[in-house]
């Protein structure tokens, strides 16, 4: 019953991070060097941060239980006194096998798994898996203006609240209490709204393939309205509390850096490669759904450290609250989803009348509409970088293979980059300013 | 809708398809890294995704003239920052020698994503730096995404839709 | 009985003996119910509203509970929030029995109590096969509400010894099972009465 035989379960086995001193050249340089292509020498010379041959170093194991780290990540550092030479970020704790789940269920059933990837922005995740699977039925030109239009209300509230969640744990990482406090209490208010549209806070499961689960409810402009006349002053007091105070400044600026290349080498995307200069944002430079008929801004930083990917994150709030204005203003009326009987169950009055209705609503919901044959591959901007689904279809109701690319999994790598050369004390910082989801990076 | 448009573009040496408007290169596994890095010199700067999938159950799938299909396919969709475009390039893997070349020393973002391959699909890289487990834990065996790997579900009183 | 009715009604003066006499099991049991510190073990989607709960709107605090201790051996409820797959089992175990006696845990949410929607290789189909449960939350992911009447009813069933009754019978966790409460259908229009209260 002692805790040594558990210890010994829990340790990585093969993963086990070796000391500096027990690496190779060749080694070092992958880890250091590959990003930028130096020669071995470079490298090498690039790998040595000042180090005292006396002192050893320390490997220690940050995770995966942890109040600071976003969900279950877990890290191994290399430590020399305070400074971090290495790190390892170790991942799978929240491992649900939903690729292979999301083989087992329908295309219609498809959206209640994906959701809970990405658990912050869900809405975002089923709109790009509603539509990869509308791309592959072919339909994907069709989906009437209204539901286009639904989508992209519900895409910028969702923007909105995962930013607002990001501003709270970013505080409260960095010691700003308070700010978790703020934060849920706007966030609350958006969650309330998506409640009274959907039905659920979380893990909505109302963009399907077609349109949407029900239309906007009555009394919705207000409610809108009333959240985008709440947030701007919050959002200034947010800029009193922390954007324009030294020690939020001198906790951030610096910290965390990366460079625009190194970006780019590591497939970043979203808010860690605008930070660097890079000004690519997937709604303005390949634009779905109706985003090119918008005007906002694309924020970009120039420093690539942790205090520009907060102002983005903060700004990019800003320019929601400006996009989903002009939503509001451009709504049309129309039907909320595809009239199209073998994809979109009818509605439920005509079941009673025709027997057609029926039974398509009968095969609807148990064997699920047929996709011909075929793969395709969609991305779009989440809040957290670019969200893509690679769906292939072998013309059954289910998908025949299924992946979601997700941005935090593929942003968790920047980790290392970022924090060389860095203190342990600024680990917790870098992490919260790359604000991974873990159900995003295990799936 | 049939996938393969009939085309006979081929890129570097390569054929082309389209899927659903978007293009399509298929290189053989010989050709893979020198297919990629023309591509890079192209502007492809940025790798999105690289994940495989596994047609032992649908072997009967569309490809361009000239490919021969396989039970491994492995999966990369490119995009061109400067160009704003995307590329989609499949590669046949068979399953009695499941390896292919890796794309580290490419885009050393494709570190994670191959791990993952080869964890859930048992594909090797051949010169990825440290190719184990990364969302199993270290002993598990098998390769989960593999089609004649069981989902692992329990029995439970109801059923659900399908089953 | 009639001492607490005095109090209610008078105040100190309701009191009309000197001291007050109890048992010390009873005084225990009532401030382990007041004041427990609940260990951080968010996992998932559940511990998004773990800590919606912990906010403003709904705040456990009233409770006694918004202290999160990130150090097991401080803690005294183990809320498991979210899903715990094959590799997060082991560390599971481990921070539940770093936890120091008396220790409850509430399996927040389907996936802990059942496996959830995700009946396959990767999770646990249930953490009752990890750590004895106490009370099962229901919901995907459970309201705030339902999170709170978890709490309460465990807090009940601490105060009032049930807990420790049902741990002799079964052996292993009390297994309270609650259900699921729906979120508020007209809620308290924070945005609109704030509206008028800025910084």
């Amino acid at each position: 019953m002692t805790t040594v035989e558990n210890v010994r379960q829990t340790s990585e086995g093969g993963q086990e991070m070796k000391p500096r001193s027990e690496l190779g050249a060749k080694e070092l340089m992958r880890e250091v060097g590959a990003v930028l292509r130096m020669s071995e020498a470079e490298a090498a010379a690039l790998g040595q941060l000042p180090a005292d041959a006396e002192d050893q170093t320390m490997i220690i194991n940050m995770g995966p239980q942890h109040p600071s780290t976003h969900g279950v990540l877990r890290l191994m550092l290399e430590l020399q006194g305070e400074t971090v030479l290495r790190c390892k970020p170790i991942i799978g704790y929240l491992h649900t096998g939903m690729e292979k789940t999301g083989e087992d269920l329908t295309f219609l059933q498809g959206g209640t798994n994906v959701t809970r990837m990405d658990y912050l922005s869900p809405l975002n995740n089923e709109l790009v898996f509603s539509m990869a699977t509308e791309k592959l039925l072919g339909i994907d030109g069709d989906i009437p203006e209204r539901a286009v239009w639904m989508r992209m209300l519900l895409s910028e509230m969702n923007r909105m609240s995962s930013h607002l969640l990001f501003l709270a744990t970013n505080g409260m990482d960095l010691g700003a209490v308070s700010m978790m406090l703020y934060g849920w209490r706007e966030r609350e208010e958006v969650l309330r709204f998506f409640q009274k549209v959907t039905g659920l806070r979380m893990n909505h499961n109302f963009i399907r393939p077609g349109g949407l689960a029900a239309d906007l409810p009555p009394g919705w402009r207000d409610d809108v309205l009333s959240i985008l006349e709440m947030l701007p002053p919050r959002l200034e007091e947010y800029d009193v509390l922390m954007t324009n105070q030294p020690i939020w400044r001198e906790r951030l600026q610096g910290v965390g850096v990366i460079t625009a290349e190194e970006a780019l080498a590591l497939g970043t995307s979203g808010p860690i490669l605008r930070s660097t200069g890079v000004p690519f944002d997937l709604r303005r430079d390949m634009p779905y759904m109706h985003y090119d008929e918008l005007d906002f801004d694309v924020i970009v930083g120039s420093y690539g450290d942790a205090f520009d990917r907060y102002a983005i994150r903060l700004n990019e709030v800003r320019e929601s609250i400006k996009i989903v204005y002009q939503i509001l203003d451009r709504m049309p009326s129309g039907d909320y989803r595809i009239q199209n009987k073998k994809v979109t169950p009818p509605p439920r009055g005509r079941i009673d009348e025709s027997m057609e209705a029926l039974i398509h609503h009968f095969k609807i919901f148990t064997e699920g509409f047929r996709v011909p044959e075929g793969e395709v591959y969609v991305g779009i901007e989440s809040p957290r970088g670019e969200i893509g689904c690679y769906i292939v279809s072998d013309g059954g109701p289910k998908p025949y293979c299924i992946h979601m690319r997700a941005p935090s999994f593929v942003n968790i790598q920047a980790l290392p980059h970022m924090m060389r050369g860095g203190l342990v004390a600024d680990a917790v910082a870098v992490i919260s300013s790359v604000d991974p989801v873990l159900g995003d990076v295990d799936r | 809708m049939s996938e393969v448009a009939a085309t006979d573009e081929s890129l570097h040496g390569s054929p082309v398809s389209y899927s659903r408007g978007q293009k399509v290169v298929h290189p053989s596994r010989e050709q893979f890294v020198a297919l990629l890095k023309k591509l890079i010199d192209e502007g492809f700067t940025m790798c999105a995704d690289l994940t495989a999938a596994d047609y032992l159950t649908h072997p009967g799938r569309d490809l361009p003239a000239g490919v021969d299909a396989e039970r491994f396919e492995v999966v990369l969709n490119l995009l061109s920052i400067t160009k704003r475009e995307r590329l989609r390039v499949r590669v046949q893997v068979p399953e009695s020698d499941p390896t292919i070349a890796s794309c580290f020393d490419l885009w050393p973002g494709t570190e994670a994503m191959e791990r993952e391959v080869f964890d859930m699909f048992g594909i090797r890289f051949d010169g990825h730096p440290d190719l184990t487990r990364i969302l199993m834990p270290e002993d598990w065996e098998g390769h989960p995404l593999r089609k004649d790997y069981a989902i692992g579900r329990i029995p439970v009183q109801f059923k659900g839709a399908h089953s | 009985m009639s001492l607490i009715r005095n109090v209610l009604d008078d105040g100190l003066g309701g009191i009309q003996h000197n001291f007050l006499t109890g048992k010390i099991e009873d005084l225990v049991k009532w401030s382990r119910s007041r004041s427990s510190w609940g260990a951080t073990f968010g996992l998932a989607c559940c511990a998004i509203e773990m800590m919606g709960t912990g906010g403003a709107h709904y705040d456990i605090a009233r409770f006694g509970m918004e202290v999160f201790r990130a150090s097991p051996r401080q803690a005294d409820i183990l809320i498991v929030a979210g899903r715990v797959s094959q590799k997060m089992a082991p560390v599971l175990r481990q921070v539940y029995d770093q936890m120091m006696e008396p220790k409850w845990v509430i399996s927040m949410g389907v996936c802990a109590s059942s496996g959830g929607m995700f009946n396959n290789y990767a999770i646990v189909q249930g953490v009752d096969q990890v750590v004895p449960v106490d009370v099962y939350a229901p919901g995907c992911p459970p309201t705030p509400e339902t999170l709170i009447h978890a709490i309460e009813t465990l807090h009940q069933k601490i105060e009032d010894g049930e807990i420790m009754r049902r741990r002799e019978v079964t052996g292993a966790g009390a297994e309270i099972h609650i259900t699921e409460i729906a979120p508020e259908q007209v809620p308290v229009s924070l945005g609109s009465t704030l509206r008028g209260v800025s910084a």
